[in-house]
């Protein structure tokens, strides 16, 4: 009695997977991409699904490390992925992700050339990145507990912000802050001591180390916070989207800049709704709604940051050929380079302790 | 005779078979396995999975010696272990005390439900609702000075005392239900048997009371100090600044830079530092207990 129930429980089972796996062929964009990142807002999607007849299954990750190990060993299950443009490279040598036929993008034309062209994005004449959107990682203040905004990075080390400050913690953010900060290439530290020295007086300073956008939204919520280093999106997210007293500073040493694209992984079920997931994500329609409704970072499509009125935040300062001059464009880090980092970064913390 | 009780346990344990098997294939399967695969993982050079290329290797657990950064960070793991175990006993011994001694009926219901409450939360919230409490202007700072008649500034966040607080919360129902078994188990006319033959109440706890209840107190201790000293989740989002762990560090080589080799490695000396610390406390504790 007990065994052929089993049986039947069992069989139910397998019945039951093999109808999800059928379900989940038809017609599905399974999209890869950080949570609350415009690809999974609701309206997009909904707006998405209605005017192509695919269905988007929103999946996410917390680190790009993440991100490279759900493709490495989910084969097949994504169609859509968002990559920074630094990890491209990897993800490309070790198979991960397809060339695209930028021909059946038709918004791909609008995005700028030197995004378009990128070496990060294109090897071979063949492109495997579609540039979507780009932003700093620069610093960001509590209204409240300044008259004018700073204009300097220094402001991160004034004693009367001490207790007050945050950082990330990312091994990688921190160091290539730390090289603003000293004034060098992000892309190619040549004094590493002095980013240390740099970095060692800036610890006693800071309150925590922020992992999340909630993480800086909270402490500036409950006032606990005067400056830290923040994303742009973020900052604008934190402004527009919950209201908070929260300002964007790019800091007249610089600012490191990230580009973030959309690749199609090898062996994606679903070519043609990717694409057109990715046509969906560069337009102009789409971009000015999540930068009114929500906020967000810089479009790569030229057209789409025109079409921002004229003073918006993305348009005005960081169209600003000012800024363009003195950002730096984060370029692919290799494994030894990102544990050195990471031993650097943690030797700081302890050492603070 | 020696045959013969052989004999019988080994009929006894195959008796008992059907009975163990499925915990130890669940054991076997869900535990061995992937930590077998950790002891190789932490042999090698590199992960297989994107196809490169690896070798075996013994320069993980080498990178632990090299670096003055991991001794320090172990050695502040295990202090923290000490520390939250000693708050756990002076703050859950007494409160086992009470439930099995003083209390009964549905006060005692009450209170049990108190303490277990802990658990049926989710740890992340757990510590969320810690930092919400302990912030400067957050519930215990904004709460205090209401009621007191002079200006105090709390803001526990972000410190050492944060993590032990966060800690000692999500670790002291161990402690109280360990406790609260063995001192439910002694017979009251011990106690009483102590008092009339002139012993003070003092007297009564030192011989009888604590001497009895101690393998609760031991096993609570073993049960908070190990998982304690491996914590990454609580220091990270309580300790600010100082919230840097071997736990944190561990889970770093995991996510930050997928150096599961280097992680796995670390693990395992934490493991073996654990146990040999268990071992060496072993006959204390046993004489103890």
């Amino acid at each position: 009695m007990r065994m052929p129930r089993l049986t039947a429980l069992l069989t139910a089972t397998a019945v039951f997977t093999t109808a999800l796996t059928l379900a989940a062929s038809a017609a599905e964009v399974h999209v890869l991409n950080w949570k609350g990142y415009g690809a999974d807002e609701p309206w997009a999607v909904a707006a998405f699904e209605k005017a192509t007849g695919n269905k988007v299954v929103n999946d996410f990750f917390n680190s790009e490390q993440e991100m490279l190990t759900k493709i490495r060993t989910n084969p097949g299950l994504y169609d859509v992925v968002m990559i920074n443009a630094a990890f491209n490279d990897q993800a490309m040598a070790e198979k991960l992700i397809q060339p695209i036929d930028t021909s059946k993008l038709p918004n791909y034309a609008d995005i700028s050339k030197d995004k378009a062209g990128s070496p990060m994005l294109d090897h071979d004449g063949k492109v495997y990145g579609v540039p979507w959107v780009w932003g700093l990682t620069a610093l960001a203040i509590n209204e409240k507990s300044f008259d004018n905004p700073p204009t300097s990075i220094a402001e991160m080390w004034d004693p009367k912000h001490k207790g007050r400050v945050v950082i990330r913690d990312d091994a990688v953010e921190a160091v290539q802050f730390g090289a603003i900060a000293t004034g060098q290439n992000i892309n190619d530290i040549k004094d590493m001591d002095a980013v240390k020295t740099k970095l060692t007086s800036l610890m006693p300073q800071i309150k925590t180390f922020w992992s999340s956008e909630n993480d800086w939204n909270q402490m500036v919520a409950s006032n606990q916070i005067d400056i830290g280093t923040y994303w742009s999106g973020s900052a604008d997210r934190a402004k527009t989207h919950f209201k908070l007293p929260v300002s964007l500073v790019i800091p007249r040493e610089g600012a490191v800049a990230w580009l973030d694209a959309f690749s199609i992984p090898v062996g994606s079920k679903n070519v043609e709704g990717a694409q057109a997931f990715i046509n969906w994500m560069i337009d102009p329609k789409f971009y000015v709604e999540w930068v009114t409704k929500v906020g967000a970072p810089v479009s790569a499509n030229t057209k789409a940051v025109e079409a921002l009125p004229q003073d918006a935040f993305n348009r005005k300062v960081m169209g600003d050929p000012e800024v363009a001059k003195r950002i730096q464009f984060q370029a692919p880090i290799t494994d030894a380079q990102r544990e050195a980092y990471l031993a650097l970064w943690q030797q700081l913390k302890v050492d603070v302790k | 005779m020696a045959a013969q009780s052989a004999t019988a346990s080994r009929s006894g344990l195959r008796s008992a078979l059907p009975l163990l098997a499925p915990a130890y294939l669940w054991l076997t399967v869900a535990i061995f396995l992937p930590l077998s695969a950790m002891v190789f993982f932490s042999f090698m050079t590199d992960l297989p999975l994107s196809g490169k290329s690896w070798a075996f290797t013994l320069g993980n657990y080498a990178a632990f010696f090299s670096q003055s950064l991991y001794l320090t960070l172990l050695l502040a793991s295990l202090r923290l272990g000490l520390e939250v175990t000693l708050w756990c006993i002076v703050i859950g011994y007494p409160a086992a005390y009470v439930l099995a001694k003083v209390l009964k009926g549905r006060s005692r219901e009450a209170i049990f439900l108190l303490v277990i409450l802990p658990f049926w939360s989710n740890g992340l919230v757990r510590i969320f609702s810690w930092a919400m409490v302990l912030r400067e202007g957050g519930i215990l700072d904004t709460a205090l000075n209401a009621v007191l008649p002079f200006k105090i500034n709390i803001d526990l966040m972000y410190s050492y005392p944060a993590v032990i607080i966060g800690l000692v919360h999500s670790y002291v129902p161990y402690m109280v239900l360990t406790c609260y078994l063995t001192l439910q188990a002694i017979d009251d006319s011990l106690i009483e048997a102590g008092r009339s033959l002139g012993a003070s109440r003092l007297q009564v706890l030192k011989r009888v009371i604590i001497p009895l209840s101690m393998p609760g107190l031991v096993a609570g201790a073993a049960l908070i100090f190990v998982p304690v000293v491996g914590s990454f989740m609580e220091p990270r989002i309580l300790g600010g600044r100082t919230g840097t762990f071997y736990g944190t560090v561990i889970e770093d080589q995991f996510v930050a830079v997928f150096n599961w080799p280097l992680g796995a490695a670390l693990s395992f000396i934490l493991l073996a530092v654990v146990l040999v610390i268990l071992a060496i406390a072993s006959p204390v504790l046993r004489r103890a207990a």
